[in-house]
Parts: C-alpha cells; sequence; structure tokens
C-alpha cells in the first residue's frame, strides 16, 4: 500500500482541479421543467411547458463567463384547461402560427455568492423583447446539478392578451415564471 | 299555521338563489371562452357555494323545529309524496353544491367564494373526473328541476285547485289565516 501512496497522491492532484473546473453544458430535458402559475377572477391557474431546448454553459468558477439559452415550444402549454390551451394559440394570446417559439437569451451573470446568482437576458415572446433581470439558484448534485429560476413576467408587456383579454382584472398581469434545469457536466 | 321566520327567509332566499344560478349555469356553458365567461363562471360558483352555506345552515333548523302540519284533508299517499320530495330536494341542495365543487377540483380551478376566500380543493387534478362530475352535475340538476316544478305545482294546486290555505305557509304575512 505504502509504495502507492505518490501514485494516488499524483493521481488526486491531477483529478482534483478538473473536479473544480466541471462546467454544466448537458441539459437533461426529462428533469428540467418550466411552469408558471397566474391568476384568473383570484384563482390560482397552474401552467406549463412540456417542449422546450436547452443550451447553457456554467462553471462555477467563472460564473461571469456562464450562459443560457432557452427555445420554447409555445404548441407544448399547458394552460389550466383543454379550453384555455386551445384559446392561448390564438391571435389575441401567442398568435403561434405567426409565433411559435419564445426564447431567452441571457446576457450577464453575475454571482450573489452562496451559490445564487443574477442572471440578466433578452426575452422574446410574440415578436417583442424585453431585458428580464432572473435570480438563479445552483444546487450542486451528484448526477445532475439542479438550476432553478423564478421571475414575473407582465403578460401585457408583451402583448400576452390582447384586445377582450387586455382586462387583467379577469386575467391578472403578473405571471410567475419558475425553471428548474438540470444539467450535468461534460 | 305558518312555517318560523328563519325558515321562511331561508326557503325564499335560496330559491331566489336556485333560480338565479340554475339558468346562468345553463347559459354560461356553451359560450366560447372569454373574460365573460369567466366572470360568469365565478359568479355561479360563488352563488352555488352561497347556497350550500344556506342550506347547512336550513337543515340544522329544520332538523331542530317542527314545521307545521299540513292542513287536514290531504290525502295519505301525497302527505307521504310530499315527505319524500322534500328529502330529496335537500339531499340535491347539498349535493348539487358539492358536486360542483368537486368539479371544480377535478378540473384544476380551485373556487375562491367572492373573489376572497379560497375553499379547500376537495380532489387532485383529475381530466377525466372533471368531465364526469360534469356530467354528474348537470343530472342531478336536471333531477331538481322536475321535483321543483313538482313542488310548485302540488302547492299551487292545494292552494288554488282544492282552495287550501296552502301559500300562507311559506308567506310573507304574518296576520295570514288558516
Amino acid at each position: 500500500m505504502k509504495q502507492h501512496l505518490p501514485l494516488l497522491a499524483l493521481l488526486a492532484l491531477l483529478t482534483a482541479p478538473m473536479a473544480h473546473a466541471v462546467e454544466y453544458r448537458t441539459v437533461l430535458p426529462k428533469q428540467s421543467t418550466i411552469h408558471f402559475e397566474f391568476r384568473q377572477m383570484g384563482v390560482p391557474v397552474k401552467g406549463g411547458f412540456k417542449r422546450f431546448s436547452t443550451e447553457m454553459a456554467f462553471d462555477p468558477a467563472r460564473p461571469e463567463a456562464a450562459r443560457a439559452s432557452i427555445e420554447i415550444d409555445l404548441a407544448s402549454i399547458d394552460a389550466g384547461s383543454p379550453e384555455a390551451d386551445d384559446e392561448s394559440a390564438g391571435k389575441l394570446w401567442f398568435n403561434r402560427s405567426a409565433y411559435p417559439k419564445a426564447t431567452f437569451v441571457s446576457s450577464r451573470i453575475r454571482a450573489l455568492g452562496s451559490n445564487r446568482y443574477e442572471m440578466r437576458g433578452t426575452l422574446t415572446l410574440k415578436g417583442r423583447s424585453r431585458e428580464i433581470v432572473v435570480p438563479v439558484t445552483y444546487t450542486p448534485g451528484g448526477s445532475a446539478a439542479i438550476f432553478e429560476g423564478g421571475f414575473v413576467l407582465k403578460r401585457l408587456d408583451f402583448g400576452i392578451g390582447e384586445g377582450m383579454w387586455a382586462d387583467i382584472a379577469t386575467v391578472a398581469n403578473d405571471v410567475q415564471v419558475k425553471f428548474r434545469i438540470a444539467a450535468t457536466g461534460n | 299555521m305558518r312555517y318560523s321566520t328563519p325558515a321562511i327567509v331561508l326557503h325564499w332566499l335560496v330559491a331566489l338563489l336556485i333560480f338565479a344560478t340554475f339558468p346562468l349555469g345553463l347559459y354560461m356553458v356553451d359560450l366560447p371562452l372569454s373574460p365573460d365567461k369567466l366572470k360568469l363562471y365565478s359568479y355561479h360558483k360563488w352563488i352555488g357555494v352561497s347556497v350550500f352555506l344556506l342550506v347547512t345552515i336550513r337543515l340544522g333548523w329544520r332538523l331542530t323545529h317542527t314545521p307545521p302540519a299540513l292542513p287536514d284533508g290531504i290525502a295519505a299517499w301525497q302527505r307521504r309524496a310530499s315527505a319524500v320530495t322534500h328529502g330529496l330536494l335537500y339531499g340535491l341542495m347539498v349535493a348539487i353544491p358539492l358536486s360542483g365543487w368537486l368539479m371544480s377540483s377535478a378540473k384544476g380551478f380551485q373556487i375562491v367564494w367572492f373573489g376572497v376566500l379560497p375553499l379547500p380543493d376537495l380532489l387532485e387534478k383529475n381530466r377525466e373526473l372533471g368531465e364526469l362530475l360534469a356530467g354528474v352535475h348537470k343530472a342531478l340538476n336536471f333531477t331538481l328541476l322536475g321535483l321543483v316544478i313538482l313542488h310548485v305545482g302540488a302547492a299551487l294546486k292545494h292552494h288554488f285547485i282544492e282552495r287550501q290555505p296552502f301559500l300562507q305557509r311559506m308567506g310573507w304575512n304574518r296576520k295570514a289565516r288558516t
């Protein structure tokens, strides 16, 4: 055993920096979710998107170099009921035939300490782009790291629900969006 | 003989609410989705929950107070039919709002009474169960409609055709003679 110690020490030296330098690039779609919640006549309604693709690169040692982008297939919506799913495709809502996707592209990521980050980026929905700021929590894990965050989307900023649906007394303007992205290093 | 004042007030209040929310329910279901539809659904649910609450109070009152005796000269079978009908009316007035509440829960829409008081969801979200409960809610409502027609018809028949002092029993006039 003793004669192996130098070798073990060498191995440890070689692998330790690699362990620190893990960069999360591979997103696990099945373990990742995007949900939202809004109020309709004062009633909380939950929904989400089943299909979206995420590209990211995140090295905890160099958060300022991190980047993320998400593309959501709006046809995969669960808006709380089949009737609402159908309605959401129409011109007054997502106008999905013209704008089938929602996208987010990060522009700047800043470490806030204790595995919390602030991610700035551009959200594009229905042809309109807005800068948003999203707090993100990073949880290292054995098989995959988890990135969780959320923000309040003002639906009228993007023309989501126009005409008669612009009445925010019926459907609130605030939509709480929450995501959970699982990723592994490669 | 007259019912007690609380029984009379509750009877007419519940009747008024049912006569408002029943046609509202029929009208709203086939509307295309719109903010108005969402509002009408909420009003329907708020009224339904109010009926549920008032009927609970009514049942408590009814179980602790004896209603006035029926006038003489009513056949035994009619007395039995009346007892059965009243029992079913009470049962439906509880079961119908409850089935609506269960349906709303199963469809994933919590009820927030008057937009202020959230009621607990009685079921997990389950689309098939929601559809099933919609059918149950509708069937119970049409049963209620039939029984209400029978109930009103019998009261009118006793009062106007058989000239028995009947409508006074649930009337506002304290001095009504029997």
